[in-house]
């Protein structure tokens, strides 16, 4: 696996328009198909674009994003290909040209966050299909340079920012300390393995202490694994089976080694994609264990009465959904009822929940360097909808939204803090009698 | 050539064979994409009713979500009339339920013919602003392509020549007019018309894939 993984990195060296079309038509099944090939062209889902709407750039339409897909299907797997070739009317052959061209509209403008898909009068899964595309594109060498060097980086690592066991230890005894609370580490039995970003890891790593305070008081038991920690999954974000599946195995592996019943996922909407979604598709079997969104088992454990609340927020808080979490991937209600939990003034987005604006930087788009000016213009959206709540806060349960939110907020010259949903809920913990 | 004989022609000959490509055509088109095969999902699903989910996506998306329905624009609105108008021609006047019932034996109470001649001028209109936003609309106007065109060419006709064809009791403008319905019979599963019978395979993978996820749709 970790041979086949490495493979698709060396294509970045030679890119090859033919092997990509090669891979544009593999992913290209029956479901796929079948919307390719039901767009009427309405354009529709060019106004569900944030990337659209604020550029105003035709070619930043979800839909035409699929265009060399499209091109490899019908020229060589639409049911009429064979007639339209010896006729001369098949498309022509995808170009080395038109796919670096396609690299920033498959991947610095999509955040695949699923709001085209929302709009569009065919019911065409457009985030779903880009999926798709972006595995063409990484195997022919057309992703970004960024990603590939973020999953070097990670199949190296274990980690795309190249964070290793000593640091996360590290971060774990600092957490250790402020709470006084022990992290059981590679801990086999325990009911909860939890994984991490390395976005939390070093950027929130008050997200451990949290998640230790909250294990305490609902009488679970936990652990964090030594090896195959990191959720964060570039495989997925860059669009290689291959390089996703040999991360996500690592976590499997652990799971499995340490007998957990539950994996939690963390705050991280695209790490929740991998783990829950494509995580058994990826890996050929189905898991042993359950996966279970960290908002899930919090809610979970509030209404089963082993999480007690004490006080409420009294700032006026806005919540900003993760795409991948609540439009892409069905949870809708946890942290909602969350927030009601701990917010005694949240007031909502425009048009927030399903049809919400992603941050901009889902996708792996944040992890894109020359995407950063389009990310930040497409930011401007969400800008207005914060501003709009007159918020004095966004709280968020994805690591990444909220990196994104934060040096957004910064780049703007918003002064706004941005905070976790876990660790807001740890905050508020009735610690009476623990 | 004369008048009469190309009724007949347009009325035997012509129609059975442009039905004969209409559903041989459709059937290869569903079953060149069936036979790509699909994966089994592994994952746990959240919810297993996926009929229940793809009858939803193929309903619930007749209408669209109401954050996308403000945005207002005379396109999106547009897309109705001409759909609806279609229908109401097209089963509802007399003329058309009568040639239904003579090859199928088939019929309906039909809808006064005042109606259907004011459905007739909407739906032209509406068919000709369709055409000028894909022409002016930069979105559209990308997308486009000879299929887009040719498409509507293909649908505009029967409208005209039926429109000629009502106004005049010669045999000749009659069977231009079924000739032209046999066109789009035969163009229909080639291009994207075929999204007469797509939308529902495409709005139904969809709806069964959120409601696997607990996905709103």
């Amino acid at each position: 696996m970790t041979q086949r993984a490495r493979a698709v990195l060396e294509s970045a060296k030679a890119p090859d328009a033919r092997r990509a079309a090669r891979e544009f038509v593999a992913q290209a099944g029956r479901d796929a198909a079948f919307q390719l090939e039901a767009c009427v062209h309405c354009g529709q889902c060019a106004d569900a674009c944030h990337f659209h709407l604020v550029t105003g750039d035709p070619r930043l339409t979800p839909i035409y994003k699929l265009r060399p897909m499209l091109k490899a299907y019908e020229r060589e797997a639409a049911p009429f290909a064979s007639v339209k070739k010896a006729l001369g009317f098949a498309p022509p052959e995808v170009t080395t040209e038109e796919l670096h061209e396609w690299s920033e509209l498959l991947y610095d403008s999509c955040n695949l966050c699923g709001r085209c898909t929302l709009a569009c009068p065919m019911g065409i899964d457009i985030a779903g299909l880009v999926r798709l595309a972006r595995e063409g594109m990484a195997a022919g060498g057309f992703a970004p340079s960024d990603l590939y060097k973020a999953a070097q980086r990670a199949l190296d690592t274990g980690s795309p920012i190249g964070l290793r066991w000593p640091a996360l230890k590290r971060q774990i005894e600092l957490q250790e300390q402020e709470t006084g609370l022990k992290v059981p580490i590679d801990a086999e039995g325990a009911e909860y393995l939890v994984v991490l970003t390395s976005i939390e890891i070093m950027g929130f790593p008050e997200a451990i202490g949290a998640l230790a305070r909250i294990f305490r008081q609902a009488g679970a038991t936990w652990t964090i694994p030594s090896a195959g920690f990191e959720a964060t999954n570039v495989g997925v974000q860059m669009g290689s089976r291959e390089v996703a599946a040999e991360l996500l195995s690592r976590i499997v592996d652990a799971a499995e080694r340490l007998k957990v019943k539950t994996l939690i996922s963390p705050e991280c909407g695209h790490a929740y994609s991998a783990l829950r979604w494509e995580g058994p598709n990826l890996i050929g079997r189905r898991y042993g264990f359950e996966v279970v969104q960290i908002a899930e088992l919090l809610d979970r454990f509030v209404r089963e009465g082993r999480l007690r609340l004490r006080g409420k927020d009294r700032r006026r808080l806005t919540f900003h959904d993760p795409c991948q979490l609540v439009r892409r991937g069905g949870i809708t209600e946890a942290p909602r009822r969350l927030m009601d939990g701990v917010s005694a003034n949240q007031v909502e987005m425009p048009a927030s929940g399903a049809a919400s604006f992603c941050c901009g930087g889902g996708g792996g788009v944040s992890a894109i360097h020359r995407a950063e000016g389009l990310r930040f213009a497409a930011f401007e959206i969400k800008k207005q909808q914060i501003e709009a709540t007159g918020a004095e806060a966004v709280v968020t349960a994805c690591g990444n939204c909220r990196n994104v939110l934060e040096e957004a907020i910064e780049h703007y010259g918003m002064t706004m803090p941005v905070l976790g949903l876990t660790e807001l809920v740890a905050q508020y913990l009735d610690n009476d009698g623990r | 050539m004369t008048a009469v004989e190309l009724l007949q022609f347009a009325r035997g000959p012509a129609l059975w064979a442009s039905v004969a490509v209409l559903l041989a055509g459709s059937l290869w088109r569903i079953l060149g994409i069936v036979r790509l095969g699909s994966r089994p999902d592994l994952s746990t699903p959240r919810s297993t009713r996926l009929f229940a989910g793809a009858m939803r996506g193929i309903f619930a998306r007749m209408v669209p979500r109401v954050e996308f329905r403000l945005q207002k624009k005379l396109s999106f609105w547009n897309g109705y009339v001409y759909h609806l108008g279609l229908a109401v021609i097209v089963f509802g006047y007399l003329p058309h339920i009568q040639f239904v019932e003579r090859l199928t034996g088939l019929a309906w109470p039909p809808l006064p013919d005042p109606v259907v001649y004011v459905c007739v001028g909407l739906t032209f209109v509406s068919l000709f602003i369709a055409l000028m936003e894909r022409l002016t609309d930069p979105v559209r106007r990308l997308l486009s392509g000879f299929d887009d065109y040719f498409s509507w060419a293909v649908v505009v006709l029967p409208l005209a020549t039926g429109m000629i064809a009502i106004q005049q009791s010669d045999q000749l403008p009659l069977a231009i007019h079924l000739m032209s319905v046999e066109l789009l019979f035969v163009w229909l599963p080639f291009g994207k018309l075929a999204h007469a019978f797509l939308v529902f395979a495409s709005r139904g993978v969809t709806g069964a894939a959120l409601a696997r996820k607990g996905a709103p749709l």
